[in-house]
């Protein structure tokens, strides 16, 4: 049998119900301008961390068979590298500096005598897109070694001959699928894909994987991340 | 599935109403904050759809549909991003919550779909869709209803597993093979979302259908003079 109620003493009960649901609220702090932007830095930020907790050191990215591949000519160039950067590749080095043992500027000729590594990975885009395709280059692990980086380091930073600039965590740089790329489809880096050299990065989103290289460096704090992470986007963006 | 039931007597008019406690807090809290996190998961989400409005390839890219801005929420894809990658982890506990509320409370029975509902289900949609007679109302959830709610709970998890699909191709490349790969996944996920909108559809057409008192029920939890038996 039901127990019985006043109606009045039914309201005070359904009232405590209601107000057992303030935390909901909570939400509408979303809706304040001031607090929106730190929350959702936090909420970015927490994204992050988790991708880095989930980045596996040993896990290779899937690669794919040569017929998987998407065609040269179908491998979308950004807009943004329209532009010549007007890279002068007989004066080119890489100029390195920060936490290693032997700075200076190094050739491509002396990144080319490093072990070549082919590989067919996807390349994804923040936007959505995908493709396939065909890239070679020296493990930047082994350049790494040979520049006498301090591997304990945090970071490892990039300059471009645009504007571009970029940063890496230590793990994906060691990773052995990350490549100081000189190769596309077997042949040598076109303007548009960033010759002569580009960070190629099949664990990261397009983004972080820069063009036109002319800087590198080695350090713990960052100054600044890169050149889309500083307006906005995700700063680990592990795939 | 023990329900807790009174009957609110009006001293002076002796006028008896009953009244069911249907909807626990838990499920209460899970159910208004996710509806807010779907909503902007939503809006968000077809703002970052919008940087590639296509499934298919980038060169030559034909674009699906161009979705109206002002359907979207973030104003630019870095924005969306952001609002969408802090409320996937509050949608995500919101499920997590949830589940593991209405398994370890035992309430899962009053709305999970199973065998012996499956009987109930054709005099439903005849009553809903084809002006059929009103099936007498025994429980909390018809059978139609509970079909809804938990095909609805298995497109959350659908959403989850096909988002984290593509949010992490490479960690979870097993999720992403098992989808057909990134590519396939980003669709999806779409199609996903939209089976969530058409579930909610439905759900608010049915809220006004059935007027105040069901609307009320899930706030204070209490559903004042049900259609069903009050044991």
């Amino acid at each position: 049998m039901p127990s019985r109620m006043e109606p009045s003493k039914f309201k005070s009960l359904t009232r405590r119900e209601l107000l057992k649901l303030t935390p909901v609220v909570a939400l509408g702090a979303f809706a304040i301008p001031q607090l929106r932007e730190p929350l959702l830095k936090a909420g970015l930020g927490f994204s992050d961390w988790a991708s880095a907790q989930l980045f596996r050191t040993g896990h290779l990215a899937p690669t794919f068979d040569d017929s998987d591949l998407t065609p040269f000519d179908k491998f979308p160039i950004n807009d943004y590298d329209v532009n010549d950067p007007g890279v002068d590749f007989d004066k080119w080095t890489l100029t390195v500096g920060g936490g290693v043992q032997k700075p200076g500027d190094y050739t491509l000729a002396q990144i080319q005598a490093l072990p070549k590594v082919t590989q067919n990975t996807r390349h994804v885009c923040v936007e959505g897109w995908d493709v396939i395709g065909r890239f070679g280059g020296a493990r930047l692990s082994d350049f790494l070694a040979m520049i006498g980086a301090d591997t304990t380091a945090r970071f490892i930073t990039v300059e471009c001959a645009d504007d571009y600039y970029e940063s890496l965590d230590m793990a994906t740089a060691m990773h052995p699928q990350t490549l100081l790329c000189y190769e596309m489809y077997d042949r040598p880096l076109t303007r548009e894909h960033g010759a002569p050299l580009r960070l190629q990065i099949p664990t990261k989103i397009g983004y972080k994987q820069a063009k036109y290289l002319t800087d590198l460096k080695v350090g713990n704090v960052l100054q600044k991340v890169g050149y889309w992470e500083d307006q906005g986007y995700s700063e680990f963006y592990g795939l | 599935m023990a329900t807790r039931a009174i009957a609110i007597e009006n001293g002076k008019t002796g006028e008896v109403t009953p009244a069911v406690y249907e909807h626990p807090f838990v499920v209460r809290l899970c159910h208004w904050v996710n509806a807010v996190a779907l909503f902007v998961l939503v809006g968000s989400g077809l703002q970052i759809f919008r940087a590639f409005p296509s499934f298919g390839a980038k060169i030559p890219q034909e674009n699906l549909i161009n979705w109206p801005k002002s359907l979207t929420l973030g104003g630019w894809l870095g924005g969306a991003l952001q609002w969408h990658l802090t409320f996937m982890w509050i949608y995500i506990a919101t499920g997590l919550l949830y589940i593991g509320y209405q398994l370890f409370s035992g309430n899962y029975k009053q709305v999970l779909f199973a065998r012996r509902d499956l009987p109930g289900v054709w005099p439903m949609v005849r009553h809903y869709f084809f002006f059929g007679p009103k099936p007498p109302t025994r429980e909390a959830y018809n059978p139609l209803q509970k079909h809804a709610y938990t095909s609805a709970i298995g497109l959350g998890v659908l959403s989850v597993l096909t988002g984290l699909a593509i949010w992490k191709p490479v960690q979870l490349s097993w999720l992403a093979w098992l989808m057909g790969g990134f590519h396939l996944a980003r669709l999806w996920h779409f199609l996903v979302m939209w089976a969530i909108l058409a579930f909610v559809f439905g759900h608010l057409v049915m809220v006004v259908l059935h007027g105040w008192n069901n609307f009320m029920s899930m706030f204070t939890g209490w559903k004042k003079d049900p259609e069903y038996p009050s044991k």
